[in-house]
């Protein structure tokens, strides 16, 4: 197996005000061209991650061990002005809420350009071919009308669109794609993973794929990461996953996920006491790790 | 239909233009408020040709006439003379050009420098937010006016003092307002974005923040522009801006004051200058922000 192109391992978050913490031990690889999901509910540390890979973890938080690293070298080593020069034009993000996500002051071309000529070295009349090539890409109608348009032109789907053009122009070798869809409606959504999966398997992109949503990651993943509190409760192929669960924790979930194919099933809330089995499970970790140190 | 879309992107800037003004156009407080400064600054550009008489020349033959309208006035003096004779017309055309450079180069200054530190405080935050503030705390806590007088006296009256009191004491407004409109902008992901793509921090504050903070600075520099002309009446009012043979507002303000009781009209026409002066930079300030905000643009 040839070396992953990004390779977390035991890592650890504290949050800085009172120590709590916030990623524990988490390890993952992913692939090149591997669409990779990371699943969990509000607070399991999915954003957290994302962030740190990205570099962009808010103050509050802190990391305290472990490595992130992109095809063999140690992000969490490098000073800023490396960070930026090595992440840049190889790692991008499709953020989360596409309302406001592009900069409402200055017109789509500007956005998109931004990049190519930053790191390409562009001209300004390459740049805008490029960023209109990309548009037609996504499948944006009327693209030469959305490069001079302002964001609060476009719907939310087409400003989704913009915003996974400008994700993949520069050719990266990894996107994270934090819950692009939550903010869209659903039949928009459905066009909108069809969409990063396409241009995720026409670049051949590694994809770190933030959800919530376990539909979601049947439909898009290759594999995922479930996380509770920070910790990974179960890694594997989503068919592992999906079909053959073996933490109780993604039994639960998959029987509280509606399915369309199975009426009937599905909508069970997480029994208590799977939450219980959770919480005893990490605070046995807390508790070992303590005795560690 | 292609072909008409490509040739519209080419156009595109031209149009542009055309929409904003239109834009512009559309808000009757610019068109009156930008009409009336405008007018001024032709006023100020063309004063000699424009003043009926030099705003200097005293004729004591004709002293304390009324304007026209009233009892005893005379054709040639159309909003009356002072006490020694000179044309209150004249020399409230020739007060213009005191009034707007002084506006429009000490609110530059003041908004320049209050942006830079309001900009950094917001963005940077740290301890460069805390010593930003502080000092705008303290700044705020002098009283303006002594400020500026203070100021006048330590670098000597003259028109250069008067506009290096404004800018020293003003840049405090532009710094609080932008940098709490710096710290909401940055916590919008449009800045998360360009902080992945790469760019350095001082490119993201001038390219995506700035342009985000500009409406509100526009307005903000308009209505500094209103106050800064009322600054200037009052230290020539207390006889602290230029020398008295340069016609002011204020200092005409000041002579009045002393004849109000013979001549009234001395006194009322440069104070209805000053008021008409302030109250259209306002609407124009509050015009451009409606008209030039992007999401109130739609």
């Amino acid at each position: 197996m040839s070396a992953p192109l990004l390779s977390i391992s035991h890592l650890v978050a504290v949050s800085r005000r009172d120590g709590k913490p916030l990623l524990r031990d988490v390890s993952l690889d992913i692939a090149r061209g591997e669409v990779h999901g990371l699943v969990g509910e509000s607070g399991a540390g999915k954003s957290t991650i994302a962030k740190a890979i990205l570099g962009i973890l808010p103050h509050g938080i802190s990391i305290s061990g472990g490595s992130i690293a992109l095809e063999g070298e140690d992000l969490l080593t490098f000073d800023a002005a490396t960070l930026r020069a090595r992440l840049g034009p190889a790692v991008s993000l499709i953020p989360q809420d596409p309302l406001t996500a592009l900069n409402p002051g200055r017109r789509i071309e500007a956005q998109l350009t931004d990049g190519l000529r930053l790191w390409k070295g562009m001209t300004a009349k390459q740049a805008r071919e490029r960023a209109l090539q990309l548009l037609e890409e996504v499948q944006m109608r009327e693209p030469a009308r959305v490069m001079r348009a302002y964001p609060h032109e476009l719907s939310g789907g087409m400003r989704q669109r913009v915003l996974i053009a400008a994700a993949f122009a520069l050719e990266p070798k990894l996107v994270i794609a934090d819950e692009p869809t939550t903010a869209l409606d659903v039949t928009v959504q459905k066009q909108i993973l069809r969409l990063i999966r396409t241009m995720q398997e026409r670049h051949g992109t590694g994809v770190v794929f933030v959800t919530h949503d376990l539909g979601v990651v049947a439909q898009i993943c290759d594999r995922a990461t479930l996380l509770y509190m920070g910790k990974v409760m179960e890694q594997g192929s989503v068919r592992d996953l999906l079909d053959r669960p073996r933490h109780a924790y993604t039994k639960a979930l998959m029987e509280a996920c509606p399915r369309y194919d199975q009426p009937g099933r599905g909508l069970a809330p997480v029994p208590e006491a799977v939450f219980a089995a959770c919480r005893a499970e990490i605070a046995a970790f807390d508790r070992a790790e303590a005795g560690h140190a | 239909m292609a072909e008409i879309v490509t040739t519209a992107v080419i156009e595109a800037p031209p149009r542009r233009f055309a929409k904003t003004l239109r834009a512009l156009l559309a808000q009757p407080k610019v068109v009156w408020g930008g009409g009336f400064i405008l007018f001024l600054i032709a006023l100020a550009l063309l004063a000699p040709f424009i003043a009926p008489h030099d705003p200097l020349a005293q004729d004591l033959m004709s002293g304390t006439l009324p304007p026209i309208g009233f009892a005893e006035h005379d054709v040639h003096f159309i909003l009356g003379t002072d006490d020694l004779g000179r044309d209150v017309l004249s020399r409230l055309i020739y007060g213009t050009r005191v009034a707007l450079t002084v506006a429009f180069v000490a609110a530059i200054l003041a908004a320049v420098f209050g942006t830079l530190l309001g900009l950094l405080a917001g963005y940077y935050g740290g301890v460069t937010d805390t010593i930003v503030s502080r000092l705008i705390e303290i700044w705020m806590a002098f009283p303006p006016v002594l400020l500026s007088i203070l100021v006048v006296a330590i670098m000597g009256s003259g028109v250069t003092s008067v506009i290096a009191a404004i800018a020293i004491i003003d840049w405090t407004r532009f710094a609080r307002v932008v940098r709490a409109e710096t710290m909401a902008q940055a916590q919008a992901d449009y800045v998360t974005a360009a902080r992945t793509l790469g760019f350095s921090r001082l490119a993201i504050l001038f390219r995506e923040i700035l342009p985000n903070v500009a409406p509100v600075l526009l307005a903000l520099l308009t209505l500094e522009m209103g106050i800064a002309v009322i600054v200037e009446a009052i230290l020539s009012f207390v006889g602290l801006s230029v020398s008295s043979d340069t016609p002011t507002w204020g200092g005409m303000i000041a002579q009045g004051r002393q004849i109000i009781y013979q001549a009234w009209w001395v006194f009322a026409a440069p104070l209805a200058a000053l008021f008409a002066t302030v109250l259209a930079f306002n609407q124009l300030g509050d015009g451009l922000r409606r008209a030039l905000d992007p999401v109130m643009q739609r």
